[in-house]
């Protein structure tokens, strides 16, 4: 048996870290400029929890276009109809809302939650067979197709609840702060730091350590040969897209509460921030997309604070700065 | 010898291309099957059209008395064909170990298969666990062949396997083609280098502008060096 010449340590890969530190060296580097230590911190929070909010919305666009090579301008409607599900709940539980019990609280959110990544994945399901299959491969059909799917989504919205802004308070445990000194870190900011970092967390686990993890890695860099060694990778594309779905449905959920209030706009508002982070991150790219998003809400929220006629344009800067640095985005996953 | 796969007046259009005019021939079970011909000459073309990569427009395509020309190609590769494309495609932000899972589809990874595997390419075993886009071009071959062995196939489809590499590592997978025609598998091999096509084939098959021009056995047409020069532009002892 020929023993084959090879060498006993492969070159190590180069592990490309400056993209984790940026948020770490952006979030150093504004502390002086702030001055104020509980201005810096509040911000700070500010930003990851909005950060971990844009990345669950954007996480299944990514996931999406690097699997699929769908562009899906459509994403918001999943991000507004899941937004528009959970008011249905929340609203007529108003009680339940306002009361002032953590658990009861929590018994009418969780289902609100889950019901509008129901919603949102099964919507998703009929978008992919009735407006993407046809036009797989066909970028420019794809976005007008996912635009008008966008509109569309959009005026239904209106039809349903009219153009007026919903009002969607928060439920009573989740309002104000905890008090550190003289930091005020708000309660609900920190749920949703957790929520995000459990779903990054969840979808780092299930592309790391499962065999449908290790599909969509493969599908992601070469779904022909996926589809060559056996898979029908048609199926997986339905399941990834309706998962991206569900999430952006949840994304849209916690942002309307962020926000406290629901409007039939905030769909095709949010798309073109949730395309900003996918590209800084990278097309394709879970890790990139959750650094994009940390990167976007601290710009947004320092650089608000610092000039804040700056805030209007600060994710088009970043986005430009960071493709002018990594013309791929900040972990280019996909040639495509 | 009865044939494994068979193709019959088959046509395939890349686009708004011709590649394969009426394509027949057939592979012999339990042989390996050389498929030559000069650059564009529609091997690669073949070998796809046969996974449904590039499905064939008309024509018949049959393995083991299934037609198969109009499946998609997932269900082709369920009915136990390997594919090792030209390109290698290995999965480059996987591991080798995840590579191999994938290829084992359904099952776990035999120990024993493995084993065998790592007789013939034991890098494969010294970087189980390294990222596959960091081996070695030669290393990636391996690592696309064994994903095509895993597990027992009927049917292998090799496009040029040895395309680029070292002598030592063409050595290698001479002696793991010869075993896995040993163990019962059916190859169809795509080669450029005649010099090792002699050496691996039992039969040959010479396609020109889509269409075979000559089949027969492998050793009649490694003696016959005009024959060589007509069909393929070069002989046998100006390849050596």
């Amino acid at each position: 048996m020929t023993d084959l010449a090879a060498p006993e340590a492969l070159p190590k890969p180069k592990r490309d870290l400056l993209p984790v530190l940026l948020p770490v060296i952006l979030a150093l580097a504004m502390a002086p400029l702030i001055g104020s230590a509980s201005s810096w911190v509040t911000l700070t929070v500010a930003s990851l929890a909005m950060g971990m909010m844009i990345f669950i919305m954007a996480s299944g666009l990514t996931l999406v276009f690097g699997l699929m090579d769908v562009l899906n301008f459509g994403h918001g409607a999943f991000i507004a109809v899941g937004a528009y599900v959970a008011t249905l709940v929340l609203l007529p539980l108003a009680g339940w809302v306002q009361a002032d019990s953590l658990l009861l609280n929590l018994a009418v959110l969780a289902p609100a939650a889950l019901l509008a990544m129901a919603v949102s994945g099964a919507l998703g399901l009929v978008v992919e067979r009735v407006l993407i299959l046809a036009v797989y491969g066909q970028h420019l059909k794809q976005i007008l197709m996912t635009t008008g799917g966008l509109i569309v989504a959009e005026q239904a919205l209106y039809a349903l609840w009219g153009p007026q802004i919903i009002p969607l308070p928060l439920p009573t445990s989740l309002r104000g702060s905890f008090i550190i000194g003289d930091i005020a870190i708000a309660k609900y900011r920190l749920l949703a730091m957790l929520v995000g970092l459990v779903v990054f967390l969840g979808i780092q686990l299930v592309l790391n350590r499962t065999k449908i993890g290790l599909l969509i890695r493969a599908g992601v860099e070469n779904r022909e040969m996926v589809e060559a060694l056996g898979y029908r990778i048609r199926r997986l594309f339905l399941g990834v897209f309706m998962v991206g779905s569900a999430l952006a449905g949840l994304g849209g959920t916690m942002w309307a509460l962020y926000r406290e209030q629901v409007h039939a706009s905030m769909g095709n508002d949010l798309t073109v921030l949730v395309f900003i982070v996918v590209i800084i991150g990278g097309l394709g790219s879970i890790g990139g997309c959750f650094i994009g998003a940390l990167l976007v809400a601290m710009v947004a929220n320092y650089g608000g604070f610092l000039v804040p006629k700056l805030a209007l344009v600060s994710n088009i800067l970043l986005m430009v700065a960071i493709l002018m640095w990594r013309p791929r985005g900040l972990y280019a996953v996909t040639s495509r | 010898m009865t044939d494994l796969l068979t193709l019959s007046g088959v046509h395939t259009h890349i686009g708004s291309y011709h590649v394969l005019h009426g394509v027949d021939f057939g592979v012999p079970a339990g042989q390996t099957t050389m498929l030559l011909g000069r650059n564009g000459a529609g091997k690669t073309t073949t070998l796809r059209t046969i996974m449904g990569l590039w499905p064939a427009s008309s024509g018949q395509v049959t393995l083991a008395g299934q037609r198969i020309e109009q499946r998609a190609t997932p269900d082709i590769a369920r009915l136990g064909i390997g594919y090792v494309p030209e390109s290698m495609a290995v999965f480059s932000d996987l591991t080798v170990k995840e590579n191999l899972i994938l290829a084992a589809r359904d099952a776990a990874l035999d120990d024993s298969r493995l084993e065998w595997i790592f007789g013939f390419f034991p890098a494969l075993r010294r970087f189980w666990l390294s990222r596959a886009g960091s081996l070695s071009g030669g290393q990636k071959q391996m690592l696309s062949i064994a994903r095509a062995i895993v597990e027992p196939r009927q049917l292998l489809l090799i496009d040029e396997p040895t395309k680029g590499l070292a002598p030592a590592i063409v050595v290698a997978l001479i002696e793991c083609f010869a075993e896995i025609k040993r163990r019962g598998a059916t190859i169809l091999l795509v080669e450029q280098n005649f010099n090792v096509a002699q050496q691996i084939g039992d039969s040959v098959l010479v396609i020109d502008n889509g269409r075979i021009v000559h089949r027969g056995d492998m050793a009649a047409l490694a003696k016959d060096t005009a024959l060589q020069e007509h069909l393929l532009g070069l002989s046998l002892e100006a390849h050596q």
